[in-house]
């Protein structure tokens, strides 16, 4: 295989955009991410969304989008992964660049989630649980995360503060990223305040609906060396895993496997430990999620996830910063492009281009996306080669 | 041609439901509500009630405040989105009621919550045309909440009607402007009971879009500034946009608060801004400036200035204030009958 380098990012600023379609954001993002690059021309685009059919009435966008791209013929492809789907278009891309299918392959992740009322949204996100044997019953996301977030405080005495304060440290973040939907801080009073969603979790545990879009370009290290415009960012390893996809048939609810044995499997390819990781970006669709994380990464161990995150761990000064772009909480989660924007803020940080929320020490950044209730998980980590 | 206000009047029927007693029945939270919208409470119409008795007894108000010979009055305007009937005139039972048919022009209004505006707009531009002598604009709803949804919380029933004439005005006309794009935030089909909404999409494309807007467009015709009006007077769907949008437009509190009656009276619709209009000059003194904004879904807003008159002061008490019918005579109706009197639930035939 051959190794792969990340030479473009782009981004748009997510929030509820009324005037742009789910074509104007991959574009977007898309055009953003060419001119980063320097390139305008690709051999593949890999195109990560989850609800174009149930929230747009659109599906084939592996024709759609390299249509309103200007990149007519290319061969393109549309993931799905819930929402991990973002990160399975990027881990798509790095697969034609590394087999020599592909020389250039753009990786698009959107989603329009504002055309439909907050009740089919939530209707359509259930379509990442088990519909057999969970949506059908009534259960929806905030329902099954408040599920697991009960026995993460049963077992482990995982507080209400706790919780909170992953929501505070992303808002803290989230408030220096001009991106971001809600860029500004919010207080734990706030968030303990907030209105009851699924108990224990309230408004503030919880990932907004959101319009965006993110891109990234990706070629061999050989051509981005030519290019010189960036600090050569290699995806030095990516782990894909799935489990079950109903959280009754999980081995224990407080852990997520696909986690764990994705990040095992992207620190091998890396040839790396946790330890050598200096930050990363996480899937805290909600405060429990982001807790449950940091444990199946191993950055701590079982049940000192709210506790470490109550210590500073991961704030943006701590020892292991964690969601240095404000996270879905703040950032904002269009479910498909969650995932390229999370290696976008990573590539970010490791050019050292993140502005007030730059970490001093960025060496090794690694993303986590998960799709559903964890029943899909992919990890791609990330470093500069000199 | 100087134009403007020869009387007003209101009507707000007399019952009321609280949030508290909508929330329980639906299981919601009713501190989020009343915070997030800034609602407490709204007015029930009685079943005897409907957009053409609320537009009568505010329209007999404002004639008492008018002191005019109703037979003048050439023309009659409606605006409503509860008209009693789908095909038949509102205006003709108006018009009838006080007594000025046959030799009169009716016609009915509908433009979700901006209906009451326009009626006022045209019977003052008939004026200012000579045209007439006198026109009539009321604004007057019963308005539809579906059942467990958030507008059940605000849609209320309230009517304000405007006698406009060229003499012994109580408000002169400064000027006019208007805000339209093709918006579907809220609409109600042919055969509907309850309107539909697109949710937040109600609030920064729609409403904050075209009332900012108006306002903006207004000052800038008019070369006036925030700071020069006494008084500003918006559509209220419920007690937080019109606030939020005051704010943002560089208004204060001391001229809003007199016209902000969501609070305790909920949206009434193509009531709403007329009658926050008619609170407005309840209190205000001579020679004082008052801006206007109404707001309609699917959307728009019209925006006027008046000047009020050293007559205001004069013909006011001749009719009920609207706080006088916002504040006293309150029934308060538990979900039951409330239910009831909207025709939520049926007996059998």
């Amino acid at each position: 295989m051959r190794d792969v380098a990340i030479i473009g990012t782009g981004l748009i600023k997510w929030g509820e955009l009324w005037e742009k379609s789910l074509r104007d954001l991959a574009v977007e993002a898309s055009l953003n991410c060419f001119k980063d690059a320097g390139i305008n021309k690709v051999d593949t685009i890999s195109i990560g969304c989850m609800l174009g059919g149930i929230f747009n009435g659109q599906e084939h966008l592996a024709s759609l989008i390299p249509d309103y791209l200007g990149q007519k013929h290319v061969p393109a492809m549309r993931l799905e992964s819930a929402c991990a789907s973002g990160g399975l278009a990027v881990r798509t891309a790095f697969l034609e660049v590394a087999s020599g299918m592909a020389d250039y392959a753009l990786a698009v992740g959107v989603e329009k989630m504002t055309d439909v009322s907050g009740g089919e949204a939530t209707y359509g996100l259930a379509a990442a649980a088990d519909q057999d044997y969970e949506a059908f019953h009534g259960i929806t996301f905030p329902g099954l995360y408040a599920l697991m977030a009960k026995s993460h405080i049963n077992r482990y005495g995982t507080t209400r503060e706790q919780l909170a304060d992953v929501a505070v440290k992303n808002h803290h973040n989230g408030a220096l990223n001009s991106m971001a939907q809600f860029p500004f801080a919010i207080t734990r009073e706030q968030v303990l305040s907030s209105v009851m969603i699924a108990d224990p979790l309230r408004l503030m545990d919880c990932s907004p609906i959101t319009d965006g879009a993110a891109a990234v370009m990706l070629t061999t290290v050989e051509n981005a060396r030519k290019l010189k415009k960036h600090p050569v960012v290699v995806i030095s390893g990516i782990g894909l895993a799935s489990d079950t996809i109903a959280i009754s048939q999980r081995r224990d609810i407080c852990k997520l496997d696909a986690v764990e044995i994705a990040a095992q499997r992207a620190l091998k390819m890396a040839g790396k430990t946790i330890k050598d990781i200096n930050f990363a970006e996480v899937h805290d669709c909600f405060t429990i999620s982001e807790i449950m994380v940091m444990e199946a990464l191993g950055i701590v161990k079982p049940g000192q996830g709210g506790p470490a995150t109550s210590a500073g761990l991961t704030a943006l000064d701590g020892k292991f910063p964690i969601n240095t772009s404000g996270g879905l909480k703040s950032k904002g989660h269009p479910v498909g492009a969650t995932g390229v924007a999370q290696i976008c803020e990573v590539v970010t940080q490791l050019r050292g281009t993140a502005g007030k929320r730059q970490l001093p020490n960025a060496k090794v950044g690694l993303t986590q996306n998960m799709g559903g209730s964890g029943g899909s998980c992919i990890i791609h980590i990330m470093e500069v080669k000199s | 041609m100087d134009v403007g206000i020869v009387g007003y009047g209101t009507q707000i029927p007399r019952y009321r439901i609280k949030v508290e007693e909508i929330a329980k029945v639906w299981g919601a939270d009713a501190k989020s509500f009343k915070k997030g919208l800034n609602l407490n409470e709204k007015s029930v119409p009685a079943p005897d009630e409907d957009c053409a008795t609320l537009a009568v007894n505010a329209s007999r108000n404002a004639l008492k405040r008018a002191c005019i010979n109703a037979m003048e009055i050439g023309a009659v305007y409606v605006g409503s989105e509860s008209h009693p009937y789908a095909v038949k005139p509102t205006g003709t039972i108006l018009a009838e009621a006080l007594g000025i048919c046959p030799y009169v022009h009716t016609a009915d209004f509908e433009f979700a919550c901006k209906a009451g505006t326009e009626a006022m707009f045209v019977a003052l531009n008939l004026v200012k045309a000579g045209a007439m002598k006198y026109a009539i604009g009321v604004g007057s709803d019963t308005s539809q909440g579906a059942p467990g949804d958030a507008l059940e919380y605000s849609a209320a029933a309230g009517a304000a009607a405007y006698v406009m004439g060229a003499n012994n005005l109580v408000a002169e006309l400064v000027d006019t402007h208007c805000f339209m794009t093709d918006t579907p935030d809220f609409w109600r089909r042919e055969h509907a009971s309850y309107p539909e909404h697109g949710g937040r999409f109600t609030g920064e494309p729609a409403y904050q879009k075209h009332v900012s807007g108006a306002v903006k467009a207004m000052l800038y015709k008019a070369n006036m500034k925030p700071e020069d009006f006494n008084y500003i007077v918006f559509h209220q769907p419920n007690g937080k946009f019109p606030v939020r949008e005051a704010f943002r437009l560089g208004f204060k509190e001391p001229q809003f608060k007199h016209g902000l009656l969501t609070p305790t009276l909920g949206n009434t619709y193509s009531g709403s801004s007329p009658l926050g209009l008619a609170a407005t000059l309840d209190i205000a003194k001579p020679e004082e400036l008052i801006l206007l904004i109404s707001y309609g879904s699917g959307a728009g807003s019209d925006a006027f200035i008046f000047k009020t008159t050293k007559r205001l002061p004069e013909v006011r008490d001749k009719a009920p204030l609207v706080r006088k019918q916002l504040d006293e005579y309150k029934m308060y109706l538990e979900y039951g009958t409330y239910a009831k009197f909207r025709r939520k639930i049926l007996k059998p035939e």
